[in-house]
């Protein structure tokens, strides 16, 4: 399966994304891209200079997607921080958990040119489905 | 885009779907508007609003404002009035952004004496309302600030200094909804919001210099009660809400009603985004109590916007905002749950009226009103695209058919996506220059996505409100320039 994410057309109001990879650690860091881009016009031009770690449980693995987009969401709103998903290590043991490193750099208003000002990703056809070759996650973000 | 086929009309604007249209339903979809409208709604908005019919505790109908689209959980544009002692109250119900809004100011000042300074106003404006991902108010609120914002809304930015108390009994609520307990909201939301106070947002919200032109003018008799004296009058518009944090407020309920529903509540789940609790319950009284704070956060909000603009009224015109005529003719909430009282089956009856992307309208002599809309009923604003203008309606005693409920805007009918392949925003900015209306956008991106042609007309919208007898229309007001964020 080939690695990516594209956005597409979906909710009216909003903005929805594929995304697709191998493993599920890295369908969850390309989402994390998928949320950078969406919120940059240049997510390549986020330096790697501050790094955050998050650990995160949910009953399910959507859920638990949709927590850590979210927490990337609140890292951007509450403490100013562009982040994208450094490593990522998804678990399911009974709950769904998640242990990840997240890197980035401050929001700057002038150097990096922004794009859409994400609220939310939403529970809105979330869904995350297994394929032969790997995982297929579809976001609504809330913009 | 299809309406189902059991849609019958029922009234001159207004049209039912019954209960068999899905299992479960407790009440029918009653959806407002001319049949053009209805008939272009997204097939969702019939589909979302009878999953709302399921919800415990509605009664009446499930109801769709003429501007209804596609929403989470509910439509854009649903009403669902729900008993409190039997119903449920749901995030998905109100909208994320809670208490999303608008506030309408009118101004002594004609378009010929702002047309020659309009740039300078526009930049301004731009530059004291800030806009835009990562925005921060120049407030620099302390958390034990902040919690008095969430407890007092608009009163605490009246107190600061940041308004006048008129301000606020021209404020839905007077700018405050009494049941607020910061106690309730998480760690997580109060970081979130604590830098928000004062800022635009983005997405569709906007703030807008608009003119009253007199082929404009509805209703003069009503124009003049609501502010609307004088020919070619500058008004200004806009529209935001609580940010980041109700979304955060929201967020949390929504994680922690999922987890409950099919256990403690042992509710049926139709749609995650339509997560509910018992109304009864502890979880679904603080959920409301958060819900409080973050409508309080948004008027708070507005009411420092609003100050804001006086500055730069004062400032570029050189006169004091009172000599300009600045006053707040209406602010209104569009995204909301409301304790309040009406008739059922010629009961009174106490209910937890659920607008999201509606808009409260109370008839003339409703009691909740200030003594100057008392006789005119309350001033309904109704944001349209950047490019279409926008309207100013009135509450009608017949509202009562949708507990005193209308349009909010004129809702989307294409992605923010398609639009995007539809035009630039550069490109879209130099159309709207070359026809007078300026435009100083945060993000060119987000600017191409709010294109007028990605929303429905809003004076048809306006229209069906008043043929629905919903609201009556009041006055059109136009463009002339936009902060966009």
């Amino acid at each position: 399966m080939k690695a990516g994410y594209e956005f597409v057309e979906g909710a009216t109001s909003d903005l929805a994304f594929v995304a697709q990879a191998a493993t599920l650690d890295a369908l969850f860091a390309m989402a994390s891209e998928a949320l950078l881009a969406a919120t940059v016009e240049d997510p390549s031009g986020v330096a790697p200079s501050e790094r955050r770690t998050v650990s995160l449980t949910e009953p399910d693995l959507e859920l638990l997607l949709l927590r850590f987009l979210n927490e990337l969401v609140w890292l951007r709103d509450a403490k100013g921080l562009l982040l994208r998903a450094e490593s990522v290590h998804v678990t399911r043991q009974g709950d769904a958990q998640l242990e990840a490193t997240l890197v980035g750099e401050p929001l700057s208003r002038t150097r990096h040119v922004l794009a859409a000002d994400v609220k939310a990703a939403t529970a809105h056809a979330l869904r995350i489905e297994g394929r032969p070759e790997g995982f297929e996650a579809r976001v609504t973000l809330d913009v | 885009m299809a309406a189902p086929p059991t849609l019958r009309r029922i009234g001159p604007a207004c049209f039912e779907l019954g209960t068999a249209f899905r299992e479960g339903m407790r009440v029918p979809v009653r959806v407002f508007g001319s049949e053009k409208l209805v008939m272009e709604m997204d097939d969702q908005v019939f589909v979302q609003s009878a999953n709302v019919a399921t919800l415990p505790g509605i009664v009446e109908a499930s109801f769709a404002m003429p501007d209804a689209h596609w929403g989470y959980g509910f439509p854009i544009g649903g009403v669902a009035a729900i008993d409190e002692e039997t119903g449920v109250i749901s995030p998905g119900g109100i909208g994320f952004d809670i208490n999303c809004g608008m506030r309408l100011v009118r101004t002594d000042l004609t378009f010929a004496e702002v047309a020659p300074r309009l740039a300078e106003l526009v930049d301004a404006l731009a530059d004291r309302v800030p806009a835009g991902v990562g925005a921060r108010g120049f407030l620099g609120l302390a958390e034990s600030e902040f919690e008095e914002v969430l407890r007092d809304g608009a009163h605490w930015a009246v107190k600061q200094g940041y308004g006048v108390p008129d301000d606020l009994v021209h404020t839905e609520a007077t700018g405050c909804f009494p049941d607020a307990d910061p106690a309730a909201v998480s760690a997580h939301a109060i970081e979130r919001g604590l830098a928000q106070v004062g800022t635009l947002g983005s997405g569709n919200h906007y703030l807008e210099i608009q003119v009253a032109h007199a082929e404009g003018i509805a209703d003069p008799d009503l124009a003049r009660a609501f502010g609307i004296d004088r020919p070619e009058q500058v008004m200004v518009m806009f529209h935001c809400g609580s940010r980041g944090f109700g979304h955060q407020v929201a967020s949390d309920y929504l994680h922690l009603f999922l987890r409950l529903m099919p256990t403690r509540f042992g509710l049926p789940l139709i749609d995650r985004e339509l997560a509910s609790a018992p109304f009864a319950s502890p979880e679904g009284r603080s959920y409301y109590a958060a819900m409080c704070c973050a409508a309080n956060m948004s008027f708070a909000n507005r009411q420092v916007i609003l100050h804001r603009i006086r500055e730069v009224f004062a400032q570029v015109f050189q006169r004091s905002p009172e000599a300009l005529g600045i006053r707040c003719i209406y602010d209104v909430a569009h995204n909301t749950a409301k304790r309040e009282t009406h008739l059922v089956g010629g009961e009174p009856r106490r209910l937890l009226v659920h607008r999201k992307g509606a808009t409260r309208a109370f008839p003339p002599g409703h009691p909740e009103l200030p003594p100057a809309y008392r006789a005119t009923g309350q001033p309904v604003i109704v944001g349209g695209s950047m490019e279409t203008g926008s309207w100013l309606l009135a509450g009608v005693a017949s509202g009562a058919a949708s507990f005193y409920s209308t349009a909010h805007g004129s809702g989307r009918t294409m992605s923010r996506t398609r639009a995007r392949k539809l035009v630039r925003g550069r490109a879209l900015q130099d159309q709207l220059a070359a026809r007078g209306i300026l435009v100083h956008a945060a993000s060119l991106r987000g600017l191409a996505e709010e294109a007028g042609f990605a929303y429905k007309n809003v004076d048809e919208v306006a229209e069906a409100t008043e043929e629905a007898g919903l609201s009556r229309r009041v006055a059109h007001l136009v463009p002339i320039g936009n902060v966009k964020g």
